[in-house]
């Protein structure tokens, strides 16, 4: 099926987050919208599949003007899409979330089981998913969960699939497979929109890329063209993709964390026995796929989760047990991975946000009242330094967009002498603009002679900043590699690889001590 | 990547490269002593309380059928010391096993705790009617322990219907209490109980319908609209109680179901009497039990208003108009709850009066919890609503050692118990409460 779309605009307010955009998928290729966050992909692609009404513009399909005034609509046309949040009912099995909406029924009303089960086992032995129809959905990894999103896309006849950022919650290894599916589904016919602001995806797989920056189509790139050129193109101007990081020169162990573990309420193991140190004016990054323990490692070492065993020594002090407001006060920096959630109050203005863990203390706060001139004149000084773009101080820090946000929160937990820094996925859903300023701060700590612990999945954010890298799977640390260690072992590692046959795999030495290994870069 | 039936990660890289870090993680979980504990308090206060606290040498009768009865069954009597010391070791054995499985940390079956109830509360009525001269008749109780539950049965399934498509329905009392009111006008009027259980369904559709267009259409708290309908119920119908009924006694008189007997399954001892000697509301109660048992769980229509409580974005993204499923479901939540409400007048042959729901609707969201969103569950919440109340009453009426009006209390206290989720962790509709924008 070919799919145009003509002069698309939807705006919310009076920000265009499209505007006149044009684009044409042809059938069996493999097109790819490539842009920064918050340029509007994801906009254009719910226009499509009927979630937003354009304003202006036409759908047209296979020569002919159409209208969605719904998913359902879209779906009926022959347009699939896997969101990049999945639309799956955690609860429901495989075989339920792939017919939900299209149920094989017999008579009553009762679904047909064997039918819908044979629906998915169908599918999923033609692209060799080797997915059980009756296992449910919560108990898959985001993986194969995604594979279920394909398959539901596919049981409905779907000619074009969108795949809106499909690789963020996938090892490397699981990104090569799901590219291997999309050229097969390619082959097969089937069109696919492929969204992403992952250059190497993007040369890797596609025919066609259409770059997208503020709304509007910036131009076409080829899948041949430099990724330095491509990212310059989706940025709008020239970038170095590497932050140069000077060498290290780390010093003694500051933070110590022995035999640490975690068990939730359910009796479930969240952390086992984990155990690592970070010199200080060192690096040492967490690397794995999100949500095998590196949310709660961090929050056990902020002091939000109360560790079942183990020791969390900071320069030789305990702070296992603690309170959260003694570890920070103890000199603890922190950038939580949700910023909306846990880095900021979104109803409180800029400058209150930029002093929320010392406000009771001076100069900010005395006897029990805040001192709103030695608050104002912090919050001038750190959005000069900081750069970040504001309309004024006293605005609620929810308008700000997410990079002006997260540099307030980096602002903030740098703006007082650290004895340690603890950030998660600081750059998550940011411009590249943002991300080179938050990694200079970083680094900028650890040439001050800080400890930093920085949890993050984007394995690019690592191989930029760390110069150690601990892999954890499941709750627990696989090995504890050099910050130069090939994006191929580390994929291994993060799928549960023991660290020695991952780097032998590789062909890399193995690391003796602490010597750092020239591994073959990918 | 490959997946097992299991759901485990098996990545593929471990074919290739030996064995992966095993996950997940090995690690014992805590002790969880709680219902052993409770076992033991309880099995200590029988033994102090039903063993040593009744006199030696009473005996203690229970008949199994009355009169009317095909089969008669002869009473039996037994002696009241022993019998609850039998008992008495019976629960020390079923604590003991409890404290056994905590300390392997194996999860506790449902049949433990159940054995364990019954146990308790058998050995607690040997004490109770211990030399009385009044036999207590089994049937009867179960008989009017049934009845009392068909309310909270009603009202239940009102409410698992209502949150397992998203929408909290605090308004079952309301609607209860609708029913109740125009199926004693329509009987009345009409001259036919049957015209009343048609009447009584619509009284309740109309609370429902208010509540899914504030709920979902404006977005209104779905607890505060819910509060809001039972006070405008009350309200509406106290008035009209008093004024439009008061002056026309020919709509407010007293109507009643007639029974319904079954041939044959009626002459079942002990239990025939119970379940197959009933009136249509009972027989439509247990239809609709079973039906939403299967349907809920196995047709298209159970699996799309599931998705709606669960995840309405997915269902959206799948074609399902979410908020008119919403709706739809609401008001027939609230036709079930309505045909509920006529339990209180034409089935108990009594004519309306004023707050006659007396809290029952309220009693069901707690049934809906303990069984846990589901169907079976909460008419077994129900019937454990019902017989302790029954039990209570009954008990009120003979010179019990206790005070009646502390057993009266029984159920309450089962319910703040259920609700504070002493029975077990419990797991609402994901998106309950909640309001789409689509």
């Amino acid at each position: 099926m070919r799919l145009e779309l003509r002069g698309i605009s939807k705006r919310f307010g009076d920000f265009w987050a499209n505007r006149g955009i044009n684009l044409t998928v042809e059938p069996g290729e493999i097109h790819a919208l490539l842009g920064e966050n918050g340029a509007g992909k994801s906009t254009l692609m719910n226009v499509l599949y009927g979630l937003y009404q354009p304003d202006e513009g036409q759908i047209i399909l296979d020569g002919e003007a159409v209208k969605f005034t719904s998913p359902g609509d879209a779906m009926a046309a022959g347009i699939g899409m896997v969101h990049q949040h999945f639309m799956l009912v955690p609860v429901f099995t495989v075989a339920e979330n792939v017919v939900l909406g299209n149920e094989p029924v017999k008579a009553a009303g009762l679904i047909d089981a064997k039918q819908a089960r044979r629906l998915v086992t169908e599918i999923s032995e033609r692209f060799k998913f080797d997915i059980d129809p009756d296992a449910y959905v919560e108990d898959l990894p985001v993986g194969v969960q995604q594979r279920v999103e394909i398959i539901k896309a596919l049981s409905r006849d779907a000619k074009i699939l969108i795949l809106d950022e499909p690789t963020a919650v996938l090892t490397p290894q699981e990104t090569d497979e799901l590219l291997t599916i999309m050229r097969e589904l390619a082959a097969g016919g089937t069109s696919i929109v492929f969204i992403t602001h992952k250059l190497r995806e993007v040369r890797a797989v596609a025919d066609r890329i259409t770059v997208i920056r503020l709304g509007k189509v910036v131009g076409q790139a080829n899948p041949s063209d430099s990724q330095t050129e491509m990212a310059s193109m989706m940025v709008g101007r020239q970038v170095g993709l590497q932050a140069p990081k000077p060498a290290a020169g780390p010093g003694e162990v500051a933070l110590k964390v022995g035999n640490l573990s975690l068990v939730s309420a359910s009796g479930g193991g969240l952390l086992q026995d984990i155990s690592f140190d970070v010199r200080a004016g060192e690096i040492l990054a967490i690397a794995g796929v999100q949500g095998n323990g590196q949310t709660e490692l961090v929050e056990t070492l902020i002091g939000l989760r109360e560790p079942t065993s183990g020791l969390i020594e900071l320069n030789g002090e305990s702070l296992a047990g603690r309170t959260v407001r003694q570890i920070l006060d103890s000199g603890v920096g922190y950038v939580p991975e949700d910023r909306g959630r846990d880095g900021m109050v979104g109803g409180l203005a800029i400058s209150e946000n930029l002093v929320l863990d010392q406000f009771e203390y001076p100069p900010f706060g005395r006897y029990g009242a805040l001192d709103y001139k030695a608050i104002n004149s912090n919050a001038d000084a750190q959005i000069k330094a900081f750069d970040v773009r504001v309309g004024s101080p006293n605005d609620p820090i929810s308008t700000l967009s997410g990079g002006n946000a997260q540099k307030v929160i980096v602002a903030r937990e740098l703006s007082r002498e650290l004895r340690l820094l603890v950030v998660a996925n600081p750059t998550r859903g940011l411009d590249v603009g943002s991300i080179e300023t938050v990694h200079a701060e970083i680094l900028a700590e650890r040439a001050k002679g800080v400890p930093v612990l920085l949890a993050s999945t984007e394995l690019d954010e690592i191989t930029v900043l760390a110069d150690r890298i601990a892999v954890m799977y499941r709750g627990r640390l696989v090995g504890i590699v050099p910050g130069d260690t090939s994006r191929d072992a580390l994929g291994l590692m993060m799928a549960g690889v023991e660290q020695g046959k991952a780097l032998a795999a590789v062909g890399a030495a193995l690391p003796d001590q602490d010597d750092s290994v020239e591994g073959d870069l990918a | 990547m490959t997946q097992t039936g299991s759901g485990l990660l098996q990545p593929a890289p471990a074919d290739q490269f030996g064995p992966v870090i095993p996950g997940p993680p090995i690690v014992r979980r805590p002790l969880a002593l709680k219902v052993p504990v409770a076992f033991a308090g309880l099995t200590l206060l029988a033994v102090v309380a039903f063993v040593f606290g009744s006199d030696a040498g009473l005996t203690t009768r229970f008949s199994l059928a009355s009169e009317t009865d095909f089969f008669q069954l002869p009473d039996f009597a037994v002696p009241t010391r022993p019998a609850a010391t039998v008992l008495a070791i019976i629960m020390a054995g079923l604590t003991l096993l409890a404290f056994q499985s905590a300390a392997q940390r194996h999860k506790l079956g449902l049949w433990l705790p159940s054995v364990f109830g019954l146990a308790w509360i058998l050995s607690f009525m040997v004490w109770v009617i211990a030399g009385k001269t009044s036999t207590w008749t089994i049937p009867a109780l179960l008989a009017a322990s049934l009845s009392l539950s068909i309310p909270l049965v009603f009202g239940a399934m009102t409410g698992l219907v209502c949150e397992r498509v998203g929408v909290i329905n605090v308004a079952i009392e309301g609607e209860l209490l609708a029913g109740a009111f125009l199926g004693a006008v329509a009987a009345s009027a009409a001259g036919s109980a049957y015209v009343g259980l048609i009447a009584a369904p619509l009284a309740g559709m109309l609370v429902g319908a208010l509540l899914a267009v504030f709920a979902v259409r404006y977005w209104v708290d779905h607890i505060i609209v819910g509060v809001v309908l039972n006070v405008l119920v009350t309200g509406l119908t106290s008035y009209l109680f008093s004024t439009v009924l008061k002056s026309n006694a020919g709509l407010n008189r007293a109507t009643q179901l007639p029974k319904l007997p079954i041939p044959i399954l009626g002459d079942i001892p002990v239990i025939g009497p119970v379940l197959f000697r009933q009136s249509l509301l009972v027989y439509l109660m247990y239809a609709l039990v079973v039906g939403l048992q299967v349907m809920l769980f196995r047709s298209r229509w159970g699996l799309r208003m599931r998705a709606c409580g669960e995840h309405p974005e997915a269902a959206d993204t799948v074609g399902i108009q979410v908020n008119r499923t919403r709706i739809r479901n609401t008001i027939l939540g609230g036709a079930i709850a309505g045909l509920g409400g006529a339990f209180f007048t034409i089935e108990m042959g009594l004519a309306f009066n004023k707050e006659m729901s007396a809290g029952k609707g309220f009693i069901a969201l707690a049934a809906m919890i303990l069984g846990r969103w589901n169907p079976k569950g909460a008419v077994a919440a129900a019937l454990l609503f019902g017989f302790a109340g029954e039990l209570a009453q009954m008990m009120g009426t003979m010179n019990t050692p206790i005070p009646s009006n502390i057993l009266l209390m029984i159920p309450y206290l089962l319910t703040i118990l259920a609700v504070a989720g002493l029975v077990g962790r419990v797991r609402a509709p994901a998106a309950e409460g909640t309001f789409y924008r689509s």
